[in-house]
């Protein structure tokens, strides 16, 4: 791979940054380079003793922080023009609003979600409660029959909450693993 | 050795190459490989952060018909250094005290 080639790949990689961060890199590497060339190895060589564009570029965006590259993203290349400011300013009521809305939306699933679990594990402490009625029942009873289907239901219900319980476990660490997930999306969202 | 450990003493490792008289990247790396391996991707985040944070400030000069950037420390950069060595001796200390327990225990 030439110098050109190969500085040509690393800004691909970058092209979520903003453009000064993408050109210290590139000046950078191609100074890198050319100093190898000028110890006398072959540019071929140079450009193989740097590494890949793709490792190189994953480490430059891991320094970066978030809010910048948001930022990047969010900035356009080139500054407003005054109608697009006054357009930005006038629509503010509409998109602000409709901003707000999305971020609300957001929200609300994921406390929805974290809700469904939290009915679970609510549920699960019912049947825990229901065990605890049929045990107490079973001595409150007047004859023994009634007594002992009441134990038997409750013991069948505590077997159940106990069960249950594993269930409500596993569901909450999913749900934790995919919170997770959804976070690290979003930040991937912002370079590609 | 620990990342952490590792991170700051890379960090004064390369204001220490550039104590002296200022550098550019590919002399740094070569003056600093006989004391630690670092690739050229590992310096270039150190670079950015030490200058983030005052302790260097870059410039550019020609070199053979291109240019090239210079690091030079800075106040604040020798300070640094300054700092690490006085951390050093209590580091030394504790050393100190971690072999003489074992030679006692012989």
């Amino acid at each position: 791979m030439t110098k050109n080639e190969f500085l040509a790949e690393l800004k691909r990689y970058l092209s979520a940054l903003p453009l000064e961060d993408v050109q210290a890199s590139l000046d950078y590497y191609r100074e890198m380079i050319d100093d190898r060339i000028e110890e006398g190895i072959s540019e071929e060589e140079a450009v193989g003793a740097i590494g890949s564009a793709k490792d190189i570029a994953a480490q430059v965006m891991e320094e970066i922080p978030i809010t910048k590259l948001v930022k990047a993203k969010i900035k356009p290349k080139r500054t407003l023009r005054a109608w697009e400011v006054i357009f930005l300013f006038l629509g503010s009521p509409i998109w602000v609003t409709l901003l707000l809305a999305a971020v609300i939306v957001v929200f609300s699933v994921y406390i929805s979600l974290w809700a469904c679990v939290i009915s679970l594990y609510a549920a699960d402490l019912c049947f825990f409660a229901c065990a605890l009625a049929g045990i107490i029942g079973f001595f409150a009873a007047g004859n023994i029959g009634a007594g002992l289907f009441l134990l038997g239901a409750g013991v069948l219900l505590a077997g159940l909450g106990i069960l249950g319980f594993f269930g409500c476990k596993a569901i909450t660490i999913a749900m934790y693993r995919l919170s997770k997930l959804i976070l690290k999306r979003n930040k991937k969202l912002f370079y590609k | 050795m620990d990342v952490q450990i590792k991170r700051g003493l890379l960090d004064v490792l390369v204001l220490s190459a550039i104590k002296n008289e200022d550098s550019y990247g590919y002399k740094i790396i070569k003056d600093i490989k006989p004391y630690a391996e670092i690739s050229e991707s590992t310096l270039y985040p150190i670079l950015r952060r030490l200058e983030g944070g005052g302790a260097l400030t870059v410039h550019s000069a020609e070199h053979n018909g291109r240019l090239r950037k210079y690091y030079r420390i800075t106040p604040q950069g020798l300070a640094r250094i300054e700092e690490f060595r006085e951390e050093w001796k209590e580091i030394l200390a504790i050393y100190n005290f971690i072999t003489r327990e074992e030679k006692s225990n012989d």
